[in-house]
Formats: structure tokens, sequence, C-alpha cells
């Protein structure tokens, strides 16, 4: 994989990435580009090193060794840069619960130097798209999860960042909840922005331009989702996934 | 600027919406003043005296009457016999008791010293020790006026002055303490938990991708605390002052500056404990026990540092509270100024620079 040539236009390009915790291997030297407006799906079982990946992409930790750059600036030297430039919303949910969603829309507004009439302006059109007017002041801890979700990304996305990175937006929500949350997504890449999200739903993986298979901190598959089926001659995502993680289950 | 003043914003709202919390620190300086101004007194009242006395005369019972008259001593058995002394003291219904020898005025009169016996009921020791002062001060009083002419046959009994604390109130003695308890709970105890609650929820992720630095992430979180730390020290002051008329003999602007220091370090502490920590429970448990602890036991608040053993007195060098309480003291009871405080001032400002230092590095070394 390491033949490809260093595409400098990427929206993230990453050589070799590698983090190690003491003698555990989280990502062994991964390398993968991802084009802008593309929709970049990160699949993997829990602990495959999907989680560790995007932290290292976002500046939430250094990597051990090999470089990446993200919206064009390198993760290790230009990190305040990079942190500009990227949207995140974690798995484990980045709003406050005690305030309402307003209040939330005007915190990360303040925190990217976002001007008063901006915020107010995105904030009546976030609460709108989402249909959220009549909730606006209540607090996040009384609304459906799904709601809080699509609410989350909307405001990992308030600075309009060139790259977002969702860590399993979707997990514990239902079906049709996450069938709107990716139509959430589509809109946002088809304005411009970069998704990188992961997953472990498989079926989720048809919803991506391209995904790459994690398994064991190695990047195991690279490709769209009908050319990953071609090459390996499986029905869906799922049948390969189960293919690629069960040898290197037993070393 | 705007990105900080959201931040503390929030953190306000943080606390005002978790209701219950925010009355228990608002409410616990308040109470904890009270709790020690009132329950917890080392000073005694009517203190319960038995008398024996075999043969009474004019002058056991002068010194009777001066045991009754200071409004100290509630006299609560008289008998003639010492056999009854004991059963007295064992059941608790006497502290203390002054014996009388039969024949105490001749013995005045013959110019040889009287023998009196003052048995002290010592088994909670610091009342024990109050209660003998107090007879002992009563008895030399007596002699004083009953025997003025013959200067010979005066006992030399060693005299107690209590200085700075004339009047032995306890409650002039815990307000420094207390200060600094409820000092160490809120800007500590309090700022480990709400670090620890973010982490814990994951909301801190999103503070550490955004453009912030970690300082500004440190400021919006423990500011607040700062401020609700400043108040609770008006709060203690004017309560020990209307409710217990505490002095506060030195600079109150000198003791809130000292106070503003003490609250830097114990939010450095806290910051430092929720930066090691990555759950609620653990950063309570390491709160309460480096600081909270620390703070009531080596301090000086409850047990004197003299009184320590020596590894104990070296231990307590290192516990900020320890040289709070001896500024408060400094200031409030003695009213000295920088000129005297200057040693544990700075002591206390390099704790505080140190302390600071390395929570922010902390903080930003967890991003490895």
């Amino acid at each position: 994989m390491g033949a490809d040539a260093i595409a400098t236009d990427a929206a993230i390009h990453a050589r070799d990435l590698t983090r190690r915790f003491g003698g555990f291997t989280a990502v062994d030297t991964i390398s993968f580009d991802v084009a802008p407006g593309e929709v970049f799906g990160f699949l993997g079982a829990n602990g495959a090193g999907k989680t560790t990946a995007i932290r290292m992409l976002t500046g939430l930790l250094a990597p051990s060794a090999g470089q990446a750059t993200v919206a064009g600036f390198d993760i290790a030297r230009d990190s305040e840069a990079v942190k500009r430039s990227i949207g995140y919303m974690s798995q484990r949910f980045s709003l406050y619960e005690d305030l309402t969603a307003r209040e939330n829309i005007r915190l990360y507004g303040g925190i990217y130097n976002l001007s008063r009439r901006d915020v107010a302006d995105r904030a009546t059109r976030i609460l709108q798209r989402l249909g959220l007017e009549a909730s606006a002041d209540r607090l996040v801890r009384t609304l459906p999860l799904g709601w809080r979700q699509k609410l989350a990304l909307s405001v990992a996305l308030l600075h309009e960042p060139k790259i977002v990175f969702l860590d399993e937006p979707t997990g514990g929500v239902d079906p049709l909840t996450r069938r709107q949350f990716w139509e959430l997504i589509y809109e946002t890449a088809a304005g411009g922005t970069t998704v990188l999200v992961t997953t472990h739903y498989m079926d989720e993986a048809e919803y991506c331009d391209r995904i790459s298979i994690m398994v064991a901190g190695r990047i195991a598959a690279l490709g769209t989702p009908a050319s990953l089926k071609r090459e390996h001659g499986v029905a869906s995502i799922d049948d390969l996934f189960v293919r690629l993680a069960r040898p290197e289950a037993a070393p | 600027m705007s990105a900080l003043r959201g931040l503390l914003y929030k953190e306000t709202l943080h606390i005002l919406r978790d209701t219950r919390t925010f009355t228990v620190v608002l409410a616990l300086p308040v109470l904890q003043v009270l709790l020690f101004g009132f329950a917890i007194r080392t000073d005694i009242h009517s203190i319960r005296l038995a008398v024996v006395d075999p043969r009474p005369d004019a002058q056991t019972l002068a010194l009777r009457h001066r045991f009754e008259a200071g409004g100290l001593y509630q006299v609560v058995a008289v008998t003639p016999s010492r056999d009854d002394l004991e059963a007295l003291l064992v059941s608790g219904r006497a502290q203390q008791a002054i014996v009388f020898e039969p024949g105490f005025a001749e013995a005045l009169g013959r110019a040889d010293a009287p023998q009196l016996a003052v048995i002290t009921d010592t088994s909670e020791p610091n009342i024990g020790a109050s209660m003998q002062n107090y007879a002992r001060l009563v008895i030399q009083a007596f002699e004083r006026d009953a025997a003025p002419a013959r200067q010979a046959s005066i006992r030399v009994v060693p005299q107690v002055r209590l200085r700075f604390n004339p009047t032995a109130e306890s409650s002039n003695l815990f307000v420094p303490g207390l200060m600094a308890l409820v000092l160490t709970l809120i800007s500590a105890l309090m700022t480990a938990i709400t670090i620890a609650r973010e982490k814990e929820t994951g909301t801190i992720e999103a503070l550490l991708v955004s453009p912030l630095r970690p300082w500004q992430v440190i400021v919006g979180k423990v500011g607040p605390y700062l401020i609700i730390g400043f108040a609770s020290v008006i709060a203690v002051l004017t309560v020990a002052r209307l409710v217990f008329h505490v002095p506060l003999e030195g600079s109150v602007t000198l003791l809130l500056a000292e106070g503003l220091l003490f609250i830097l370090v114990s939010l450095s502490l806290g910051v430092l404990i929720s930066s090691r920590t990555s759950s609620q429970r653990v950063a309570m448990m390491g709160a309460l026990l480096g600081t909270m602890l620390p703070t009531l036991l080596l301090s000086g608040f409850v047990f004197p540092i003299e009184s320590m053993p020596l590894p104990l007195q070296i231990v307590s060098n290192a516990v900020p509270a320890r040289w709070f309480v001896e500024i408060t003291r400094g200031i409030m009871l003695k009213g000295v100024g920088l000129t005297e405080l200057w040693r544990e001032t700075l002591i206390l400002g390099g704790m505080a620079l140190v302390l600071l230092t390395a929570s922010v590095r902390s903080f930003h070394a967890r991003l490895d």
C-alpha cells in the first residue's frame, strides 16, 4: 500500500502512522489518503484501533511513529492549525447535558471565536433544520438520544470545519434515527466537508464513498464498498469483515 | 477572550443547575461556623464542682462562694467526708472537687500554708487542663485577698497568662482552621470532581480538540470556584464576627489576599488530582485523602502542631493549610501584618507557583 503517490491536496494524508502503548501496538503503520468532500469509513471491531487513529489525527494523542497531515497541516508540528480546521464528535458525545441546546451552540461558537451574530444565525439555522426550534431552551438531557446526536453533529460543524471526525456517532441509536443521521452526513459532504466516520455497524459501510477495515491495528482492506466486495468475492461488507477478522484472531 | 468568557459562563451554569451541590456549597461555610462555634467548643461552662468540707468555717465558705460567684462553677454537692467523692466523680455528677482540711481558717490565721486539694476529672485532657487552670486562678485570687498582710505565707502558684486569646474562647481559634477547611473543600474537592466529571462524560475531549489552550480550559473550569471560595471566606468571617464576636485585629485586605493565595493553591491541587484520575469517585477519594485529611489533621486546626510527633511536624510543613492557618491566626488574633508573616506568605506563594505550573503541565501531558 506504500506505493501511492503523496497527495498533497488530500484532506487527510497518513503515512505509516503508529501508536504504541507500552508493548501493545494499538495502531500499526497505517497509511491512507482521504480526498476533500469524501465520506471515508473507518470500520473495525472494538479495540481494532479506530479510536486511537482518530485521536492521533485530531491531536488528542501524539503518534509513536509515522506522520500525517490534516487539511494540509502536519499533526505533530502544526497541531494548532489542525485544531482550527477540524470538527470532532466523540462516541461519548460532546454536548453538555445540563445546558440547553441553544447554550451548547453558543458555547462552541465562543470556543471557535465566531462573532455573536454568526453564532445567532447559525443557531437558528441548525435548530430549524433539526426541527428543534421548540426545544431550543430545553436541557439537552431531556432530548431524545437521536436528537441529541444530530445536535452534537451540528455543533461539531458549527465553525464550518474542512474536515469532521465522527467517532462512532450512531452507537446506541435506533435504525430509523441512524438513517436520518446518515442523511445529515451526506448533506455535510455535499457541502464540501470531508467526513471521516468510524463505526462497527457493517451496513453503514455501504453509505461511505470508501472504507478501510481495521483489524488488530492494521488496515486489512481499503477501497470502495463495491470494489472490495468484488475483489474478495463476498456478498456484503459484513462477510468481508468476518473473513478478514478471523485469521488475525489466531496469529 | 470571548472563548474564555463562554467557558466561564458555561461552568457557572453547571454549578447553578446542580442545585443540590450548589446549596451544600453555599450553606456549608455558614453551617460549619455555627456547628464548630456552638457544638464543638472546648472552653467550659458551669463546671460541676463537689466540695469536701469536714468542718466549715468562714474561710472555706468564702472560697466556696468565690467559686460560685464567677458563674463558671456550679457547686453540685457539699459533703463532710472524702468517702463520697469517688462516687461523685465516677458517676460524672462532679467534674472537679476541692477538698478542705479541718481547721482551714485556723491554718490561714497561723500563717501556715493551709492544705487544699483540687481533684479534676481529666478523662478529657483538654477540658481537664482548662478546669485545672480555672481552679488555680480562683484559689490564687482568694489567697491574694485573704492574706494580703502576710506576704511570706503566700504559696507561689505558677502564673499562667493567656495571651492573644485572653478570654480563652475556642471560637477565636477555630475560625482560621475552619476557613482552611472550607476553602479546601470548595476549591480542591469541587474542582477535582468537576474536571473528572467532564472526563467521565467525554466532553473534555471536545474542549481539547478545539483550538482552546490548556490554560484556557483550566481557567474556564476553576474560575467560578475561585469566586465561590472567595465568597465563602467572606461568609465565614461575617458569621464568625456577628455570631461569635471573633476579633479581627489585622488588615482585612491582607486577610482576603492571603485567602486568595490559598484558594489558588487548593485549586491547583484539585486540577492535579483530577488529571491523574478518570472518574468522579476516584477524584473525590483522592481529594479527600490528599487535601481534606491533611488540612483537618496536620494544619494545627484540631491538633496543635507543637504537640505532634516530630515526623508529623515535618510532614505538616508540606501542608498548605498549615501556613494559611498560621497566617490567619496572626492577622485575626494578633493583628500582625506582612512584616511578621512574609515567610509564611512566601511559602504559600511558592506552593501556588509550583502547583499551578504542575497542574497546567499535567493537563498538557494527558494528551500523550
